[in-house]
């Protein structure tokens, strides 16, 4: 299905990361925002509050984050396509609800425009020290979907990707973006609406006695979802429960139903894997990056190039589901990967977890507040060739 | 080229920054990264909009060494005129600042960019007299991307006043260099 054109704002432009990501969630069909203002996101949901009304869309200014999480949840059973924004602060207030966005497999986008922390942090600096809570923030045992861009262009093509995987498999998809991408200004062109892909919501069509919310037969996909006041009775709940959504406190629909949150992504990850690489083939070794240090990395393996070292970059799109298998594979093939990121170590970890000791991993840590220095990343390639 | 528009908020440092890059990006073919910074004061506190202009996609989205300042408060021209490589063209509002500090291995030019804006009735339009300005000395940019880089990012009505203060500084600035 393509992109409703009341929704698509076709030009070129020149705006940042933040307004990208309205727009893109806007032509990928969303029409309910409910969020609390935090820097540096704002922005995001100022755009879509003054887009809204000419597009049907309802924005709410919730009191707070846990509320704007819960809100979102209500609205995307409902019907209309929901989203909420924020950063770190925000984020963590909201992993209660998006866990219970998880349970009743409710498709959203939750977006995290990263800033440093723990706490209050960097309000207005950047980070990307929120990628280990996108995975594991909410309690119990779940997998996600998380996305990163490095550039506004990417923030509107992504949210648009974010909101398609997120009614594909029926779960919250984590756009986590950073500040620096957020606040930076580049030319972003918006598509006409019909070159522009949109995954509709899945709405079940047959008997209504017939309806089950869940569908948990082991062959990893989602089934269809209704409209709350369309006059069907059926239950949800963050509790265990069976395919038609009642609770069951047992270890037997406990292995059920966990197991199909998991297995419906980690069994799809080479279908949601979104990569760029290049020049991996000959590489003796590969930088691994995602979001905003992409970019300062890629500056950093052109450097290494033009010095005769033999560089390949790997950049994760979707940096959630994990590509393991991919790791694994070319741990057998490369001396060492470089994974440069704005935090102390958390991709890093899982690099180190995949390449189990055939490759070395050298992270190049920055705990937060600005870019890496493309030379900080380049010494680290020359250990790592050596 | 990296470029640093500096000066105190509520002077339109932003948009100074924002017009240059959307000129470069959508009608010069070029590739521009804006990114800014401010003090928490809503007006008044230091401000700048840093512009990095390309042929080639921006990697490095931040600027280290300009080879462009821009400075529109005295507070700015301090601040940052330590930072320009040796060559650099240093941009001044000839009432606004009067340097202490003084670099003779750039190049300084200057233009009463609020005198002239305060002329044109508003003060209010003196950062894209400063734009036309910048657009006549440095050339990063055409004088026509600038114009057709106005709306849309200045209300409708004042569209012909901002071209008015637009060919103003590009003209001062012509003028200066001939």
């Amino acid at each position: 299905m393509k992109a409703d054109p009341i929704g698509v704002a076709t030009g070129s432009h020149y705006i940042d990361g933040d307004h990208a990501c309205a727009e893109g969630a806007i032509a990928a069909g969303c029409r309910f925002l409910a969020g609390y203002p935090i820097t540096p996101s704002t922005e995001v949901a100022e755009r879509m509050a003054e887009r809204f009304p000419k597009v049907g869309g309802m924005f709410i200014q919730m009191e707070d984050e846990l509320a704007s999480m819960a809100a979102v949840v209500g609205a995307a059973w409902a019907g209309p396509k929901s989203m909420t924004v924020t950063s770190g602060p925000g984020f963590s207030l909201m992993m209660e609800n998006l866990g219970l966005a998880i349970m009743m497999e409710t498709p959203c986008v939750v977006v995290n425009v990263q800033r440093g922390g723990p706490s209050t942090g960097l309000p207005t600096l950047t980070g990307q020290a929120d990628m280990m809570q996108a995975r594991w923030g909410s309690h119990g045992d779940y997998e996600i979907i998380a996305i990163s861009p490095n550039s506004p262009q990417e923030c509107f093509d992504l949210t648009v990707k974010a909101f398609n995987l997120s009614e594909k498999y029926r779960v919250p998809v984590l756009f986590m973006m950073d500040e620096c991408v957020g606040h930076m200004t580049e030319k972003v062109v918006i598509p006409e609406a019909d070159k522009i892909d949109i995954v509709p919501r899945n709405f079940y069509k047959g008997k209504k006695e017939d309806y089950r919310p869940y569908k948990f037969n082991g062959d990893n996909s989602v089934g269809p979802m209704i409209k709350a006041g369309d006059g069907y009775n059926i239950h949800i709940t963050g509790l265990t429960h069976d395919e038609r959504g009642y609770p069951v406190i047992n270890a037997d629909a406990q292995d059920k139903n966990v197991n199909h949150l998991v297995d419906k992504i980690i069994k799809n990850e080479e279908d949601i894997r979104m990569i760029e690489t290049d020049q991996i083939d000959d590489a003796e070794v590969i930088v691994i990056s995602y979001g905003i240090t992409s970019r300062v990395a890629l500056k950093a393996v052109q450097d290494a190039r033009a010095a005769g070292m033999k560089v390949g970059i790997m950049r994760l799109i979707t940096v959630w589901p994990f590509p393991e298998k991919l790791i694994k594979k070319l741990s057998s093939k490369v001396k060492a990967f470089i994974v440069p990121e704005i935090n102390l170590g958390q991709v890093s970890i899982e690099v180190e977890r995949c390449a189990a000791g055939k490759a070395t991993t050298i992270g190049v840590p920055h705990a937060g507040g600005w870019v890496h220095d493309p030379n900080d990343i380049l010494k680290a390639i020359k250990k790592g060739v050596k | 080229m990296d470029i640093r528009f500096s000066g105190f908020g509520g002077q339109g440092i932003i948009k100074s920054g924002m017009l240059i890059g959307k000129a470069a990006s959508l009608f010069d073919s070029k590739f521009a990264t804006l990114t800014q910074s401010f003090g928490p004061e809503a007006r008044g506190g230091a401000c700048s909009a840093q512009v990095v202009i390309d042929s080639n996609a921006v990697l490095y989205p931040y600027i280290v060494t300009p080879e462009i300042l821009v400075a529109m408060s005295q507070e700015a021209y301090e601040k940052f005129i330590g930072d320009p490589k040796k060559g650099s063209i240093v941009l001044t509002d000839t009432d606004l600042v009067k340097p202490k500090t003084k670099r003779k291995d750039v190049k300084l030019f200057s233009i009463p960019a609020t005198r002239i804006a305060e002329e044109m009735g508003n003060r209010i339009f003196a950062n894209v007299v400063m734009v036309g300005f910048f657009t006549a000395i440095t050339g990063v940019v055409s004088i026509d991307a600038m114009k057709k880089a106005l709306p849309g990012s200045v209300p409708d009505r004042f569209i012909d006043k901002n071209i008015e203060a637009l060919e103003r500084g590009y003209t001062y600035g012509k003028e200066l260099t001939n």
